[in-house]
């Protein structure tokens, strides 16, 4: 069902609109600098075409092929980041090693788990096509990382329920999640805001498609609008991602 | 109450976490762990003193799993509620506005989930915060650490006891926020720490897993701050 390579399993259409995006954003980002385009997103994952077709990935495999190649981007992202000398700042180093060290025993996990069913790792390209510098611009090498926890967390809450009839795999993935909230908390507070999302603002208007619908006000049917400020019942509840919306804001970051 | 001949061990473990002056509790948490305290137990009417003190029965199924997750946010919300109302000795602005915030979180779930529960909800819990000195910002934030990890671990355990999507996702919604919550609250301890910061080697594992636990484990942790009784024994147990 999955073929070796990641990349070779997306529906075609998908690999179009991910290359048609990537054109239309080397053309904005010379035209209007990298980190001020409104469309450009925070990517991740690929779907495989057979899972894709019914929507979501529908079975267990499926759902754990998605986390890993999440997990094998942001493995790559940290340990990129932290052999570039001088990108990170020294006080910062032991958070991000900490959250590599994760990421890659997510890494590790997962590729258990899939045993010959995993599929490959990508070719990652974190300029997306050279929008992006997040190795020459730590500044960026930041936002990025917040975009990939946020995004993290959200699509992990998105495939929870296609796992809910293997109990199992279901709490491994919920453990991951809580890990992936918890890096997002540090590295928005190092990067001046707070650990929670509040409506659907980023900083960044590059990663804004990350953060679309995180101001939803109505929860298992029950309108929370009157239970706090907006500010304060949106930043209480994250908001999950269909794996849809995902690769609508991925692949830009998969080269091959 | 007829524990004390069963579950030497159980009560072992529970009895480093559980506060060793309720006893009476303790020991009925004892006994749910092992099965031999069942909802014949919750009769015991003696757990508290006033209103809102009668034991409690978080029910079967769904239902259950989400009174347990009721019963969670109204004791962070009564412990954050109290921290705002009384700060500690030098707090921070920025540590008021994170206090401050997650206070209203959680009043925020313990409010949602009182309305989504709707006439199944339990009843309001007494809280019991002697054990917290609130004028220390060493103990506030210590308790404050322990409710989070507490919350993260009992929501990533009940996650597979659910049987509706729905439920699963809103549970999902919520636990991490808990998360987003306790790593701050451990790097206002221990700033940019990895042994014990905020996803600090205490807390996640080699493999790069949070903490899960199942609702026997996190009520007798519990335990030390609720006067109620909560009756656990109807919660599915996979």
């Amino acid at each position: 069902m999955f073929k070796n390579n990641a990349f070779d399993a997306l529906d075609p259409e998908i690999i179009n609109r991910v290359v048609s995006r990537r054109d239309a954003l080397r053309k904005a980002g010379n035209a209007a600098g990298a980190m001020a385009i409104a469309s450009v997103p925070v990517a991740f994952a690929v779907m495989a075409k057979d899972a894709f077709a019914q929507g979501m990935p529908g079975d267990v495999t499926s759902v754990l092929n998605f986390a890993l190649t999440l997990e094998y981007l942001e493995d790559e992202f940290y340990r990129t980041g932290l052999a570039t000398s001088g990108l990170i700042a020294a006080e910062n180093v032991p958070v991000f090693q900490q959250i590599s060290k994760h990421e890659t025993a997510h890494v590790a996990l997962l590729l258990s788990a899939l045993g010959g069913s995993a599929v490959a790792k990508p070719t990652f390209d974190f300029t997306a096509g050279g929008v992006f510098d997040p190795f020459g611009d730590s500044a960026q090498f930041l936002a990025l990382s917040q975009g990939f926890e946020d995004t993290g967390v959200r699509a992990y809450k998105g495939q929870a329920g296609n796992l809910i009839s293997d109990g199992a795999t279901l709490t491994i993935a919920l453990r991951i999640h809580s890990v992936e909230a918890r890096h997002a908390s540090e590295v928005r507070r190092i990067r001046g805001f707070k650990g929670w999302i509040t409506n659907a603002d980023v900083d960044v208007a590059a990663l804004a498609p990350s953060y679309a619908g995180e101001d939803n006000k109505t929860q298992a049917g029950v309108d929370i609008s009157g239970l706090g400020t907006a500010a304060a019942v949106t930043e209480a509840f994250d908001e999950p991602l269909t794996s849809d919306q995902v690769l609508a804001i991925a692949g830009l970051f998969i080269a091959a | 109450m007829n524990s004390d001949s069963t579950g030497r061990a159980e009560l072992g473990f529970l009895a480093r976490l559980a506060n060793t002056t309720s006893r009476r509790k303790f020991v009925q948490w004892a006994g749910v762990t092992v099965g031999v305290v069942a909802i014949g137990c919750g009769d015991d009417n003696n757990g508290g003193t006033g209103p809102g003190s009668q034991d409690v029965n978080l029910g079967t199924g769904d239902t259950g799993v989400l009174n347990y997750a009721y019963a969670l946010e109204q004791l962070e919300a009564a412990f954050y509620v109290q921290v705002i109302a009384t700060p500690y000795a030098g707090i921070t602005p920025d540590e008021t506005a994170i206090l401050t915030d997650i206070r209203d979180h959680e009043v925020i779930h313990r409010n949602f989930l009182k309305t989504a529960l709707g006439a199944n909800a339990i009843a309001d819990l007494s809280v019991d915060f002697a054990s917290i000195d609130f004028t220390s910002r060493t103990s506030v934030l210590g308790a404050a650490k322990t409710f989070e990890d507490l919350g993260v671990s009992a929501y990533n355990g009940a996650g597979a006891l659910l049987t509706d999507v729905n439920n699963l996702l809103v549970a999902g919604k919520i636990v991490s926020v808990e998360a987003r919550h306790a790593a701050a609250i451990r790097d206002l301890l221990a700033p940019k720490s990895a042994a014990i910061g905020f996803a600090g080697d205490d807390v996640i594992g080699a493999d790069g897993l949070d903490q899960s636990n199942p609702p026997p484990t996190v009520l007798a942790a519990a335990d030390t701050y609720v006067t109620t009784t909560i009756n656990a024994s109807g919660l599915p147990t996979s």
